[in-house]
């Protein structure tokens, strides 16, 4: 589904990817660990798009498109979506209207009829189940006045509506008190199927307790140094990240 | 200088052929006010850019041209008449051609007792000292040279006296259309309202003619709210392109007072509008929504003045501009909190969004606080679209134009939600909705 090679990126005048090489299958789960400043969420930025960075070398594959020639906009048409580690709040407009637009300009792409309003709003409202989301936060406006549980569930809840084959999850557990973690944790877990991919960036092991990876990469210094099964995100968190900054890049990419 | 004088000349010769031609209809005291602000206004002059309250707006268009009167009886095109607001409006319509009040167009039956609803004309011919203790009251002397204009020409306009106590449940529509042939024209239109005390109304001002040329309409409104009365004031500003438009609002509250005023100016060339708002007693109330829309090389210019005279008056102005291509957006907005005016609690805020790298606005907030136990605040803020909203949206599959105009519609939205008449809020949210690209991915998202 998604074959990064030799990526290397700038965001503003610094080099943040320096050779970053993953491939990620439907059906996968891969969870991305690392220090700060490792380039984590750069890696989740430059796959949906965002504006600010620079990609200087290599190639990221999407469905066997090139990703990178795409506007954020297609990239989302075409099924990628980023849950964002800070959820921007938009004053004035509703999520349902938000989500409406949202869902149409992706049916339209994919040459789907546009979903009328009866239907669409018993789909928001089976979906707000998936993440315990209030319907009263699904009609307010985006993301304003929610706490910061409730916009790490927005995220997820518009996963579930806009059904993306990739998702990419940056630090959604990041400020989420355990409780919190568990309802965005099984809320990830039901949208897992064969046909989806997901990329869980992370900070902390302790998602990983929870949405339970097919495989772990670390990154340092904006290579992957290391890949393993779930088992490496425990040892990770007992002997942090320092014993394999030292180490050199010399192991596998991931996943094939 | 020479070319100021000429002006000032040219519009005194005006006003005593104007004088000469209606000296036997008005009545004495009103060609009195006329004699007086004429002499006011050539005292004064036409506003240069040296003016204070002209600094950053191009007077050019205002006082380069000559202006004739506009002819009442040019026949009204048809497309301007389609352009009247009137779907969901039923109670009084006042629509006024060219400044004269047009009775075929219009109704002036309220639908109901306690409220009278006249032409300014017909008023002062049938009841000619009627309206005499109030007709240039709430505007001061010190209203600037256009509302001394207005003073010494205006002929025509709309009256609304509420009764005491009674509560008028249909706004009063009052629409100015302007018909010609392109030479430039003036129309006045001075508007009053009377609320007695304890009553309630809505009065809706609707300014638009599709037309082309220069034309200037010169609008003034007086308002005076009695005790423990209600009024809320709507004004729509959605001129043709070219048209020149300047208009000013003098309100005066009495105690316990009440006034909500709500201005969208979505057209014209050059609009500029003076706002100047007197507590006259304690435990008054005033809120004042405006927001502007511009692009091209469009200007549009919003001095007000908010004087607390008393203790417990509360003010609340909240004005918003929406910037592209060239346009120009000014906002000078002065509130004042006089010696003993205790308690008085301002809130002056105005927001502005810049569309292109040309566009410009120039805002400038003041607080003038003379008593030391009161509750002011006041601020301005102007930038862009926000680049990380922006992504949000694009990130979930919206157009990058869309989700420019999304942002845009949302700015502006919560004034236009503010208008509680469902009407005219559809007649701004369409105007909106036909100005902002990309809409036709968003007719889903857009009430």
């Amino acid at each position: 589904m998604l074959e990064i090679k030799n990526l290397h990126a700038r965001a503003g005048e610094s080099d943040i990817l320096r050779g970053l090489d993953l491939a990620v299958r439907a059906g996968e789960v891969h969870a991305i660990m690392g220090p700060n400043g490792s380039g984590k969420s750069t890696l989740a930025h430059v796959l949906a798009g965002r504006p600010g960075y620079t990609v200087t070398d290599g190639e990221v594959l999407y469905k066997g498109k090139d990703l990178l020639a795409l506007a954020p906009e297609e990239r989302a048409r075409e099924g990628v979506f980023l849950a964002f580690q800070y959820p921007v709040e938009i004053a004035g407009v509703s999520n349902v209207y938000f989500l409406k637009a949202a869902t149409n300009a992706i049916r339209k792409h994919r040459g789907l009829p546009e979903l009328d309003a009866l239907d669409f709003l018993a789909l928001l409202k089976q979906k707000a189940k998936v993440v315990d989301l209030d319907e009263d936060l699904v009609k307010r406006a985006v993301n304003e006045g929610f706490s910061g549980g409730e916009k790490k569930r927005n995220e997820i809840f518009q996963m579930a509506v806009l059904e993306p084959s990739l998702a990419i999850l940056d630090e959604t557990d990041s400020g989420l008190d355990i409780d919190a973690l568990r309802i965005v944790a099984e809320g990830v877990n039901r949208l897992r199927g064969p046909e989806r991919a997901m990329i869980v960036v992370t900070h902390y092991q302790r998602l990983l307790n929870y949405i339970v990876p097919d495989f772990v990469h670390v990154l340092v210094e904006g290579r992957i140094v290391r890949s393993g099964g779930k088992e490496m995100a425990l040892e990770l968190e007992e002997r942090g990240y320092s014993w394999l900054e030292k180490e050199p890049a010399a192991v596998p990419a991931g996943g094939r | 200088m020479t070319v100021v004088a000429e002006d000032r000349d040219a519009y005194r010769a005006s006003f005593e052929r104007f004088a000469a031609l209606h000296a036997a209809s008005a009545p004495a005291w009103l060609r009195e006010q006329r004699t007086a602000a004429i002499a006011r206004f050539v005292e004064k002059g036409l506003p240069t850019s040296r003016d204070e309250a002209w600094r950053h707006t191009p007077v050019g268009p205002l006082v380069r041209a000559r202006f004739e009167p506009a002819d009442p009886d040019a026949p009204v095109p048809a497309d301007v008449l389609a352009a009247l607001p009137r779907d969901g409006f039923s109670g009084a319509r006042l629509v006024f051609v060219n400044g004269r009040f047009a009775p075929g167009l219009s109704s002036l039956d309220p639908g109901q007792a306690g409220v009278e609803v006249a032409s300014l004309r017909e008023l002062l011919r049938s009841q000619p000292g009627r309206l005499q203790p109030w007709l240039g009251r709430a505007v001061s002397g010190q209203a600037g040279a256009f509302a001394d204009l207005n003073a010494a020409f205006a002929e025509d306009g709309a009256v609304v006296i509420v009764a005491p106590g009674q509560v008028v449940r249909q706004p009063v529509l009052v629409a100015h259309v302007a018909a010609g042939n392109g030479t430039p024209s003036v129309s006045y239109l001075r508007t009053l309202v009377l609320a007695g005390r304890g009553s309630e109304c809505r009065v809706v001002e609707s300014y638009g003619s599709p037309d082309a040329g220069a034309s200037l309409v010169n609008a003034v409104t007086e308002i005076v709210v009695e005790d423990n009365a209600f009024v809320g004031r709507y004004k729509l500003q959605r001129e043709g392109g070219e048209r020149l438009h300047v208009a000013t609002l003098a309100a005066r509250l009495g105690r316990d007072a009440r006034l909500a005023d709500h201005s969208i100016a979505l057209g014209a060339a050059l609009s500029r509008d003076d706002l100047d708002v007197r507590f006259e007693a304690e435990g008054g109330d005033c809120v004042l929504n405006g927001l502007f829309v511009l692009d091209g090389r469009r200007v549009a210019d919003t001095h007000s003045r908010i004087e607390h005279r008393e203790p417990h008056c509360s003010s609340r102005q909240h004005y918003k501009g929406i910037v592209d291509g060239h346009g120009r957006g000014v906002f000078n907005g002065l509130v004042v909190v006089r010696p003993g005016a205790q308690k008085t609690d301002a809130l002056q805020m105005n927001q502005n969004l810049l569309l292109s790298r040309q566009a410009l606005v120039h805002s400038t907030p003041q607080l003038e606080i003379l008593a030391d136990d009161v509750k002011c605040k006041h601020g301005s803020t102007t930038g862009q679209l926000d680049p990380a909203a922006l992504f949000y949206l694009r990130s979930r599959g919206l157009s990058e134009t869309a989700a420019r105009s999304l942002l845009t519609w949302a700015f502006a939205s919560d004034l236009v939600r503010k208008m509680e008449i469902e009407p005219l809020r559809r007649i701004v949210e369409r105007h909106l909705q036909a100005h902002l690209p990309g809409v036709a991915d968003l007719a889903e998202v857009l009430p």
